[in-house]
């Protein structure tokens, strides 16, 4: 979907701002809305591309207002009220009132190391060849799906070469919306900074994009 | 103070208290309800918070830098290569290291969200997931880099990654000058989160000294 959340190429927002000696949580609130978010994610009640979708389909206005652990918290309640795993009632009040939803799994304390070792890899086994060789001429579609992607509209429409093949790897469009993992092959598209900008470059810079093989046409 | 300073400048002053409770009453919920193991939070934060940072990246750059064969390995196959160092697991599932040179300066962004190699880098940082960075890193990578004060090589062209997918890049930045002879361990010592972030380049032995004597 073309949200708030897909910001390649736009301006605006003024320069870069590191912070000195930053650390990894500014306060208390932000370690726990990571932590909840991360132990949800192994509830298997949803996937990492819901969750993405569930960020992005925030307000524009809201999303781009928020800071990155407020987006989170954001679409932690949304995945937590569409999943009917808490209600209105008891999010607002912070008192359980409905049974609890019996879950596949909850990431016990025990169980953390493992499981954050093990990840959880996109990779797939497809019996399809790949439909572009290294160095092929391919154009990014331009597509505009209300829907979750992964295709940046910057790169929307313009022509790159196939730099590398990543293998075959779980579609978001489709896993992002309950339609399963529909594994498709994955390459890194190499897209000239003249072909996506529109100025010339005498430096040669270019932008790699990984993209999906139904992302792509031959050009 | 500085964090005072954050709030305000993001306009976030007011709500600070009110989302603390926010968060605060969302956690007892869902304990309470079963859906999270309390000591299971705390082993996260604490992971990622104390144990999981940009160091471990550092010791796959430095063994890069001093074993031909580990860099090699680095370059065909990075997730093995990286796994090898004890490196592995949620979000880094599928590692490519992205070699600078006199040539090439690599540089990587998650444009859609804050896609980062969480193994070897730890959490991001927050202008990593801001829109300024986010924003420009593809379409003025040079303004950007001219931001964070990093010059690089005159004539070398810059390859911006946008980790649009589940591939976690890895900037291995060029070997200082005046490093030879060192030790892996000394040689960590230069590389910075954002020399591995390509946004920076690692620092010279000068300025490693100059940071320590700080």
């Amino acid at each position: 979907m073309n949200g708030a959340q897909d910001l390649g190429g736009m301006q605006g927002f003024g320069p870069v701002a590191p912070e000195p000696d930053e650390p990894v949580f500014h306060t208390e609130w932000e370690r726990r809305v990571f932590a909840l978010t991360v132990a949800m994610g192994f509830t298997g009640q949803w996937n990492i591309d819901i969750s993405r979708h569930a960020r992005e389909t925030l307000d524009p206005a809201q999303y781009l207002s928020s800071s990155y652990y407020q987006i989170w918290l954001a679409g932690l309640q949304k995945l937590l009220l569409r999943n009917e795993l808490v209600s209105r009632d008891e999010l607002a009040s912070g008192k359980v009132t409905d049974p609890a939803v019996e879950l596949k799994s909850i990431l016990a304390a025990p169980e953390v190391a493992r499981m954050l070792g093990r990840g959880g890899p996109s990779q797939r086994e497809v019996s399809s060849e790949p439909a572009f060789a290294i160095g092929a001429t391919v154009r990014a579609k331009n597509m505009n799906p209300p829907g979750h992607t992964r295709l940046p509209r910057y790169a929307r429409g313009r022509v790159g070469i196939i730099d590398r093949n990543h293998g075959a790897h779980v579609l978001p469009d489709a896993n992002a919306h309950g339609q399963g993992e529909q594994p498709q092959w994955l390459y890194s598209v190499r897209f000239a900074a003249e072909e996506l900008w529109g100025a010339p470059d005498p430096d040669g810079d270019a932008v790699f994009i990984d993209m999906w093989e139904s992302y792509l046409d031959p050009a | 103070m500085a964090e005072t300073d954050h709030h305000h400048d993001h306009g976030e002053g007011s709500e600070l208290p009110d989302i603390a409770l926010r968060v605060k009453s969302l956690e007892s919920l869902l304990i309470e309800k079963g859906y999270v193991d309390p000591e299971a939070l705390d082993l996260l934060i604490e992971t990622y918070e104390h144990k999981v940072g940009p160091r471990n990246g550092a010791a796959v750059v430095a063994r890069a830098w001093t074993d031909p064969g580990f860099k090699k390995h680095l370059m065909e196959d990075a997730g093995a290569a990286i796994a090898s160092l004890g490196f592995v697991g949620r979000q880094g599932e599928h590692m490519v290291a992205l070699e600078n040179t006199p040539e090439t300066h690599n540089m990587v962004v998650c444009t859609l969200c804050s896609c980062y190699p969480w193994p070897v880098l730890g959490l991001p940082p927050v202008w990593y997931k801001s829109a300024p960075y986010r924003s420009r890193a593809v379409g003025d990578p040079r303004g950007v880099l001219e931001e964070f004060g990093t010059q690089i090589p005159e004539g070398s062209a810059v390859r911006v990654w946008d980790s649009t997918a589940e591939i976690r890049y890895l900037v291995i930045p060029m070997r200082p000058e005046g490093t030879d002879g060192w030790s892996a361990e000394q040689l960590a010592e230069l590389v910075t989160r954002n020399s591995m972030i390509g946004t920076g380049v690692a620092l010279t032995p000068e300025q490693l000294e100059a940071s320590q004597q700080a």
